[in-house]
Formats: C-alpha cells, sequence, structure tokens
C-alpha cells in the first residue's frame, strides 16, 4: 500500500514563525529513512536539519533554495511505495489551497510554558508530551529551556518531557540566595514535587549536568537515569577567560567572542542570537545572578563541586555525552567514569543543539533501557 | 532704632553688603585695564536686597539669580576668590573658567546659578521648591529678578504656577529703575511691580531697597509665610545701580547727576552705618575693622585671581554630560 | 517567550516600575492626570493619549497636573531636577517646544558645562512627535535634529515596545537631561516586553536586519517602514541592513559605519524635514569617514522642506513610505552597475 506524505517547514522552539531554506540535502528521486536529515533550514534564531518524519522517496523538492517560507509550508513530497505524478500533483494542490500561513506558527494556539511560584519565586517550565517516566531537561549557565529548541519535541515522543528555567536564568526570578547548586537543585526538586512526579530522568547541559549530579546526590531514589551533556562537576577545570567574559559582556561586540566559543561552528551565532542573550542579559537581577553563581561554582575560573563519585558510586544509570572539541569543559572530564560515554568527534560544547538529531536518539535509546 | 538682628547678625550683614560693594568697585576698576574677558554686570548701590533677603536663608534654601549676580552670590557664600578667579576666566573659578561672571553657580550653597537669560530663574526656582516638597523638607526657593525680568512671561508663569501649587518660594524683584537702556517707569505698564502679585494670588510688597532693615523685614515675613505652607510672595525693592548696566556703558539715557544723588544720599551703606552707630548697636571701629578685612580679602582675591591659571585645551571637551559613550 | 504589550503600555510599565523602585522619580505635565481641581473624576484622560493613566491612584502626590504653562512647568522640571528628584516631565506635543525652548536649551543643557560640572539635571522630557494622526502643521512635527544639536541634552526616539520601555527606564536613570521622543502612530504597536526592569543603554543602535547590498539608517517610526521595504525587496533579490539609531544623541557612528563599509550603500530614512537633519547629519558622517566604502551616492528619504499639511491627501504624500525607501534603495543598485 501507498501512501503520500507532505514534508512541511517544523517549528522549532515558542517563537519560529518561518525558516529559510538552506540546500537540500537530498536530491528528488533518493530513499531516505526516517530520522534522517534531508534540508538544512536557517531561523532568526539558529540553523538545524530538517529530519524526516517518515521514510520513503523523495519525490518533490517544492521549496527552493534561500527561500523563505512559513512554520507549516510545503517542503517536499515523500512517497511510501508508489505513486502517479498526478496523484502527488492532487496531494499538493489540496495541501496549498488549505495552507494558511501563520497558523501553525501562531503561538497563542500552540502550548505555552507555565509559571508557577516555588518558596517564594517564580519558576517557569515547559511541559510538552504525556505518559512514562517524565525526564527533565535541565539547562546550563546563562541558559534557559530554549536551549533545548532541538530536542524537547523528539524527546517527548510517548514522553512527559519537562523543561525548566533555573532560577537566575529565562523567564524565572532573578533573585538567589545562597547561589550554589544546593539551591539550585532544591529548585528542580520543588518543581517534581509541583507536579506530582516521584521519579524521573534527568537531562543536564554544562551547569544544569552539576545540578542533575547533585540531586541524585540529594535524591538518588526520585532519580532514574542521568544523562550529563558537556557536564559541570566531573573534574576542576572550566574556561574562566569565557565565564569572565560571558558575565562581563554589556554589548553585542564584547557578547560574540564569547559565544562563539561555546559552538563548532561560529557561524551560528547570529545577530539575533546576539540580541536576544544581551536582552536577557539587560534585565535587571541577572548580572548579580550570574556574578554570584559564577563566584560560587567556579571561583578563580576552577569549578568548585566534585561530583564524579556520584556517578562511579553507579546507584543511577549515566550517559555521559560530550563534543570533542568542547572549549567550556574539557571532554577529557569524560575519562574513567562508569557511565556510558559518547564523545562526538569534532562537535562543541551546545552538542545539544548542534548534533539535536544524534543526541536525540542517543538519550531515546539510553532511556528506552530504563 | 530697634531691631530684631543680633549683633553678630548685623556685623554679618554689614560685612556682606561691604563684600559685595568692595567687589564691584575693584571689577569696575580692573575691567577698565582690559583684563576680565566677556561683560560685567555690576551689582553695587544694591547690597541691602540681596543681604536682607538672604539673612533669612540657610544653604538649605535655594536661589536663582540674574546676570547681575555677584551680589547674591556673595551673600548666599560663594566663595570670593572662587568667584574672582571665575569672572578672570580661570580654571580655579567656581566654574572651573566655563561660565563666567553670568553663570556663577554653587549648588553646595543653595546657588543655582546666575543666569544669562532674563526671566529665566524664575521657573527654576519654582521647581527648587516643589523639590523641596517632595522631599519633605521646609526649604524655601528664591528667585531675584529685575525690572526688566518682571516683565518676561516666564515670571508670570512662574508665579502663577507657584500659587497654583502653593508652593514656598519668593519673588523678589530688584527694581533699579533700568532695564538695560529702557525705563521702568516706561516698561513696566502698571504703577508698581509688586501689584502684580494680585494676579497671581498671592501678597505683593514694595520696600526702600536702600534700606538693609526694609529689606530684611520684608523678606523675614515672607519666608516665614513660605515656610508655614502658606505659598509664596512677591516683594519689589526700589533701588538703584552706580553703575551701567554692563561696564562700558556710559549711561546717557541718565540724568546728570543721578547717581551721585543716590550715593550722596541714600546709600545703603552709608544708612546702615549710621543707623547702627546712632543707636550704639555698633561702632564705628567695628566697622572699620570689616572695612579693612575686606579690602583686604579682595586684595588678596584679585591677586590671586590673576596669577591663577587658564583652564586647558583638555577642559573644552568635559562636563557636557555626567556620562556621554 | 515574552508577554506582547503596545508601545504605550510599555511607557507606562516603565513609569510605575521606576516609581515603584526610586521614590524620586514624579511625573507632571498637562492632563498628565487630568481633572485637576475640576468636579468631576480625577485621572479624567491620564495624559491626552491615555499613556499615564492609572498612575495617579499608585502614586499619590507624584503625578502632578499642571496648568498650560510650558515655560513654567518645563523650568520647574529643570529646577526641580537640579535639586535632587528626578522628574518626568511631559511636553504634550513637541511642537509645544517653542514655548519652553529657553528652559531646555539654556538652562537645563548647559547647566553640568557652564557650572563646571557641578550640576547634574536628571531629566526627561517625554514628548509626542511624529505625523500621520492629520494634526496638521503645529501638532505634527519631528524636530529630532533640533534637540540633537544641542550639547548637553541626549535624544532618544525608540521605534518598538521592547525599546520604549528599555530606553524609558534608562532615561529615567540617566543623570544627563534627556528627551524621549514618542511617535504618536507607534502608541497602538504591539511587540515582546519583558515584565522585569531593564535597560536598553543609550548610544546603541539596534540592527534589525543583517543585509549585504545597502544600509537602511533609520529612527523612530520610520524604522518599521524601512524593514517592510526590506522585506520587499528581499523578494527582488535585494538584500537590505536595517539599522535602527535608537538614540539620535549619543549617535552610534562605529554601527553605521561598520555596515556602510560592508554594504558599500546608504539609505538614510528620517521623517524630519531634509535640511540640517538626520539625514544629512548621517551623510556627511559617512561622506567623511567611510567615502572609500560608498559604490554610490547616498540616497535620503525624508519629508519634504514643508510644514506638515492637513489634508490626507496631502499627509500621506508628506511621510516617506516604503515605496519611496524602495525606489531610492534600487536607485544606489543601479547607480553603481553603471
Amino acid at each position: 500500500m501507498s501512501q503520500i506524505h507532505t514534508l512541511t517547514m517544523p517549528k522549532w522552539g515558542l517563537s519560529m514563525t518561518e525558516g529559510r531554506v538552506d540546500a537540500w540535502l537530498k536530491e528528488e528521486g533518493q530513499a531516505i529513512t526516517k530520522g534522517e536529515e534531508v534540508m538544512d533550514v536557517e531561523t532568526d534564531k539558529i540553523s538545524s536539519s530538517v529530519e524526516a518524519p517518515f521514510s520513503g522517496i523523495l519525490r518533490r523538492q517544492i521549496a527552493r533554495q534561500d527561500e523563505t517560507l512559513a512554520v507549516g509550508a510545503l517542503l517536499g513530497i515523500v512517497v511510501e511505495g508508489e505513486a502517479s505524478e498526478a496523484e502527488i500533483d492532487a496531494v499538493i494542490e489540496q495541501f496549498q489551497s488549505n495552507f494558511v500561513p501563520g497558523d501553525a506558527a501562531d503561538e497563542d494556539s500552540g502550548p505555552k510554558p507555565q509559571k508557577v511560584e516555588l518558596d517564594g519565586r517564580v519558576i517557569r517550565y515547559f511541559e510538552r508530551g504525556e505518559g512514562g517516566t517524565p525526564l527533565v531537561l535541565v539547562h546550563g549557565f546563562g541558559g534557559d529551556l530554549n536551549n533545548w529548541l532541538f530536542n524537547h519535541e523528539a524527546l517527548a515522543a510517548g514522553r512527559r518531557v519537562i523543561a525548566l528555567d533555573l532560577p537566575g536564568h529565562g523567564e524565572s526570578s532573578k533573585t538567589l540566595q545562597r547561589g550554589d547548586l544546593d539551591e539550585l537543585s532544591g529548585v528542580v526538586l520543588a518543581l517534581l514535587d509541583h507536579l506530582d512526579i516521584n521519579a524521573a530522568h534527568l537531562v543536564g547541559h554544562s551547569m544544569g549536568g552539576a545540578v542533575s549530579l547533585n540531586v541524585a546526590r540529594l535524591m538518588p531514589q526520585r532519580i532514574r537515569s542521568l544523562t550529563l551533556i558537556g557536564s559541570a562537576g566531573l573534574g576542576a577545570e572550566i574556561n574562566g577567560s569565557y565565564l569572565k567574559g560571558f558575565v562581563e559582556a554589556a554589548n553585542r561586540n564584547a557578547l560574540k567572542p564569547q559565544l562563539v566559543q561555546l559552538f563548532s561552528n561560529a557561524e551560528l551565532v547570529n545577530r539575533q542570537m546576539l540580541d536576544d542573550m544581551l536582552k536577557y542579559k539587560r534585565l535587571e537581577g541577572v548580572d548579580a545572578a550570574l556574578q554570584q553563581l559564577s563566584a560560587t561554582l567556579f571561583a578563580d575560573g576552577r569549578q568548585q563541586a566534585d561530583l564524579r563519585e556520584v556517578v562511579q558510586a553507579g546507584h543511577v544509570p549515566t550517559l555521559v555525552i560530550w563534543g570533542s572539541d568542547d572549549a567550556i569543559i574539557p571532554a577529557t572530564h569524560s575519562d574513567g567514569l562508569s557511565a556510558q560515554v559518547e564523545v562526538l568527534p569534532g562537535q562543541g560544547h551546545m552538542v545539544q543543539m548542534e548534533a539535536a538529531e544524534q543526541i536525540n536518539r542517543l538519550i531515546n535509546e539510553f532511556i528506552g533501557q530504563h | 532704632m530697634s531691631t530684631p538682628l543680633t549683633h553678630d547678625q548685623l556685623l554679618h550683614a554689614y560685612q556682606v553688603m561691604r563684600t559685595i560693594r568692595a567687589f564691584e568697585e575693584r571689577l569696575h576698576v580692573e575691567f577698565a585695564t582690559g583684563e576680565i574677558p566677556g561683560f560685567v554686570h555690576l551689582y553695587a548701590g544694591e547690597e541691602a536686597s540681596a543681604a536682607g533677603v538672604m539673612a533669612h536663608l540657610g544653604d538649605d534654601d535655594c536661589i536663582a539669580s540674574n546676570h547681575r549676580g555677584h551680589g547674591h552670590c556673595i551673600a548666599k557664600g560663594v566663595d570670593v576668590y572662587g568667584m574672582m578667579a571665575e569672572i578672570y576666566g580661570k580654571k580655579t573659578g567656581v566654574c572651573q573658567g566655563k561660565g563666567g561672571s553670568m553663570h556663577i553657580a554653587d549648588f553646595e550653597k543653595g546657588m543655582l546659578g546666575a543666569n544669562g537669560i532674563v526671566g529665566a530663574g524664575a521657573p527654576l526656582v519654582v521647581g527648587a521648591a516643589l523639590a523641596a516638597r517632595l522631599k519633605g523638607t521646609d526649604s524655601v526657593a528664591v528667585v531675584f529678578f529685575g525690572d526688566g525680568g518682571s516683565n518676561e512671561g516666564a515670571v508670570f508663569e512662574a508665579m502663577n504656577m507657584a500659587s497654583v501649587w502653593n508652593l514656598p518660594c519668593l519673588f523678589i524683584a530688584e527694581n533699579n529703575g533700568y532695564a538695560e537702556a529702557t525705563a521702568s517707569n516706561w516698561s513696566v505698564a502698571c504703577d508698581h511691580i509688586a501689584d502684580r502679585a494680585a494676579g497671581f494670588g498671592m501678597p505683593g510688597v514694595t520696600v526702600d531697597g536702600f534700606d538693609f532693615f526694609a529689606v530684611h523685614e520684608a523678606a523675614g515675613a515672607a519666608v516665614e509665610r513660605a515656610r508655614a505652607g502658606e505659598g509664596p510672595s512677591l516683594i519689589e525693592v526700589k533701588l538703584t545701580r552706580y553703575y551701567g548696566h554692563f561696564e562700558g556703558d556710559a549711561q546717557t539715557y541718565r540724568a546728570p547727576d543721578e547717581v551721585k544723588h543716590f550715593r550722596e544720599n541714600q546709600d545703603c551703606l552709608m544708612q546702615f552705618r549710621e543707623r547702627t552707630t546712632r543707636a550704639g548697636l555698633l561702632t564705628v571701629e567695628q566697622l572699620d575693622q570689616i572695612d579693612k578685612e575686606v579690602d583686604l580679602l579682595i586684595e588678596n582675591a584679585v591677586y590671586k585671581a590673576k596669577s591663577d591659571p587658564k583652564p586647558s585645551a583638555a577642559d573644552l571637551l568635559t562636563d557636557v554630560y555626567v556620562s556621554y559613550p | 517567550m515574552a508577554r506582547k504589550i503596545s508601545y504605550q503600555q510599555a511607557i507606562n510599565e516603565a513609569l510605575a516600575q521606576e516609581m515603584r523602585r526610586d521614590s524620586s522619580v514624579f511625573i507632571m505635565g498637562e492632563d498628565v492626570a487630568g481633572g485637576a481641581g475640576a468636579p468631576g473624576e480625577n485621572d479624567a484622560w491620564g495624559g491626552v493619549l491615555g499613556v499615564t493613566k492609572g498612575l495617579y491612584d499608585q502614586f499619590p502626590g507624584r503625578v502632578l497636573d499642571t496648568p498650560l504653562s510650558e515655560i513654567g512647568y518645563v523650568g520647574a522640571a529643570v529646577g526641580a531636577a537640579t535639586c535632587g528628584v528626578r522628574p518626568v516631565c511631559e511636553l504634550m506635543f513637541v511642537d509645544f517646544a517653542g514655548c519652553c525652548l529657553d528652559q531646555i536649551l539654556n538652562q537645563a543643557a548647559k547647566f553640568r558645562y557652564m557650572f563646571g560640572g557641578k550640576a547634574s539635571t536628571p531629566l526627561v522630557i517625554r514628548t509626542m512627535v511624529g505625523a500621520g494622526l492629520r494634526a496638521a502643521a503645529q501638532h505634527s512635527q519631528m524636530l529630532t535634529s533640533l534637540w540633537t544639536h544641542i550639547p548637553g541634552l541626549k535624544v532618544v526616539c525608540p521605534s518598538s515596545p521592547y525599546d520604549a520601555k528599555g530606553l524609558l527606564i534608562q532615561a529615567i536613570r540617566d543623570n544627563d537631561p534627556v528627551i524621549f521622543c514618542e511617535h504618536k502612530l507607534l502608541y497602538s504597536m504591539q511587540g515582546e516586553v519583558p515584565e522585569e526592569l531593564y535597560t536598553v543603554p543609550f548610544g546603541e543602535a539596534n540592527f534589525l536586519r543583517d543585509g549585504k547590498d545597502v544600509t537602511l539608517v533609520s529612527y523612530g517610526r520610520l524604522v518599521n517602514t524601512a524593514m517592510d521595504a526590506a522585506r520587499n525587496l528581499a523578494g527582488r533579490g535585494v538584500d537590505c541592513e536595517v539599522i535602527d539609531l535608537r538614540t539620535t544623541s549619543p549617535l552610534d557612528e562605529d554601527s553605521i559605519l561598520e555596515s556602510v563599509e560592508k554594504t558599500g550603500r546608504l539609505v538614510v530614512i528620517d521623517e524630519a524635514n531634509p535640511r540640517c537633519s538626520m539625514a544629512t547629519d548621517i551623510s556627511a558622517l559617512v561622506a567623511q569617514k567611510a567615502f572609500g566604502a560608498l559604490k554610490a551616492p547616498i540616497e535620503m528619504v525624508t519629508a519634504p522642506h514643508t510644514p506638515v499639511p492637513f489634508s490626507d491627501a496631502l499627509e500621506d504624500l508628506y511621510i516617506p513610505d516604503a515605496a519611496k525607501i524602495e525606489q531610492a534603495v534600487l536607485n544606489v543598485i543601479e547607480w553603481s552597475k553603471r
């Protein structure tokens, strides 16, 4: 039996309304497998690849290179089995006549993050998916729940996935008390309580990795597994000049050389990313929060917390992922850990964004076992 | 005579008036040598007005002055040497040589600035009085303007607002008979500037500006009223200036011997000496001693100001803004 | 995603949050509440277009209606600012500056310099600018270059709700006198605005669009028109970079020059009259400092050298629109093909 699939412009994150086609990665007539990258798309936030949600033959490339298309717009036709050109034309015609640009991107209609007051401060979180053991995504220093733009949806197929903004970050309250790992971990645990989640998988990036390790140290019985991506807490070294430069940067020219260090592809650091980061940094309280966290967790450019023992104790199954070229925390911190260790060649610190498809696959496979 | 002023207050009042007189007469001489740049407008003859009003004010009370501002500055406590250096355009001046005679200010002393724009100080003191109210202090704010300033819209608007908001303001109209070369009895359409107070819903009085005690009494009543929350007042002080509108003004518009007549018969310093010594409040020796001290003060101020450095090229670009990226 | 509010709400929120944060901040102007002394409601207007509505009740004694008396109340704001409080003074329409120019030009702007650095005058004058409301010649001007010309003043022209809030908070905290120009046609514009306090620094232009072919420089409302033009031109294969100056004093010269060094072409878009304007100022800057980079003459898209007309038929011709901007861009592109 044959099926004609419409490949459409995906929506990455909350604010994406359109994308520009950088390049087709597959030719017309070529076979593609579900999960394979078929096209590079650039948005005002970041560039990434469109993964095929189905397998089949790419029969039509509708979107042209350099064309800017709304979220949900038709990119191409993938056919499983046989279909005549006339049948394909009919599907395209029907799609195009029904398609209203903006509908799929309309932020009011889609799922939205929520805010909750926990212990007197507002915490923002974003929930997708249902069922299974919930998974919680914990971003790093200076990040927010949008760091999981390319992961959240993919991980939420068949599972409840929650991303949060730690205090001092995103749209959560900016005030910190001690500004240490226990305080940040306390927020993660308080959110689990609020959401009636007894046990969860934790996925932490960078500082969020250290937060996740610390949660596992405090409450091992509530953590099913740990996934640590370019994680803090596993060694002393950290790029102190990056931290200092990032905290101090007050304009885009000062910020750019810092953000560039996060990515393996420096071109990803575009004007929009810099503007978004500056908008965050200019919020009242953010500077103080970053200074405080940096002084507590990374004093003198050294990581203050060593949480390797949490992994080595073996109570919590752990997946460790690193970009081999991580310029912030060296990949060598993954050496000698009693965990599944995956070092992705050529990748940098923001590996979950730059190699999203690979990371999503690794996490899904790992969590499937636990 | 009887006066509420203490012995020390009397001595201080004389010292203020005498300092203003000596300062201005010396400037008259020095200006003629060509060493002083720009224009200067001398206050000699009007001393009783500044001294009589300022006797009621502290550093927390603000004043705004006009182009003829040296006397107001001295009476408000601005440093005489710093003023002299400023008038000479020196780096050591109270405004680092960037303001000159018409823009002497000292915010620590509540002196919000002499002003080159006639009438412009009036709205400023309304603001100063408003700030005092918002901060919950009992400070008052006083503007000095002339008969020329009394015809400016800025003064009318300020008087109206001060009354509407019932602010602690004094409007002191120093009517010296001439706005530049134009007589006030021609340019002011009513009989007395003080009559204009009625149009703005505040009391107005006219006082003899050659009589320190008259000014002191009227200003005292107005300041008391203002501090008690009863609103603004207008005082017209009638006096004369001994020199021209600015130095170099030949004053051909004035009657022959007009100034000579005032100097010989009504001079405020002369009157003050006579009345205080005759009443046994002060002695001639005490007053002569102040004269000597003042002469020395002015001599030193001129000597230092003349030898002080001018601002450097780097000073041209500083202090335009508090910060400017 | 931050919530969306209007430009007008962003200004109201900035005022409320700053007044809550700093008790020395207060508002004064004609009908900023409305109804003073009248038998009916207080806060009847909240500003002639309702921008300050609601603040009167939230901040008793700190939202002050004034008589119609621009010299008096603008001067009072200047005087108060030198005495330790932070007035946000509303000059209803910038056109009324004719009444009170002395207090801004000769007093506020010059105190610090002429008093040798002793004075600071932390004053904000909020004022409505711009054409498009059929308000005719005395209620529709920009006058941006008038303020920009005066040393001692800072001049701010926000083009979006986000910038309106961040720039107004910066203006209130700034220790120099600031002329804050609100374009009356932008009040209803919606945009993402964080709920928290934040500042947008002065002298930092905003790149709204990266492009390689032509640099479009504008400020205020026409930034949005320039963006419309850039989008239309993208469909014709012309890639425009769009720079919003945000503040005309201080001016972010570096961003303008950096962009023109890249594109080699400049179109300046200014709603003000053309002579001695921001358009001529920026053109001169680029001609002087990036002459070698220019591939075509600079184009200026401005209002004509006329007062703002009343009739909609004329006012629509007066205000530069996207079509005029597009034509100017095509002109500079064509020129370098010759």
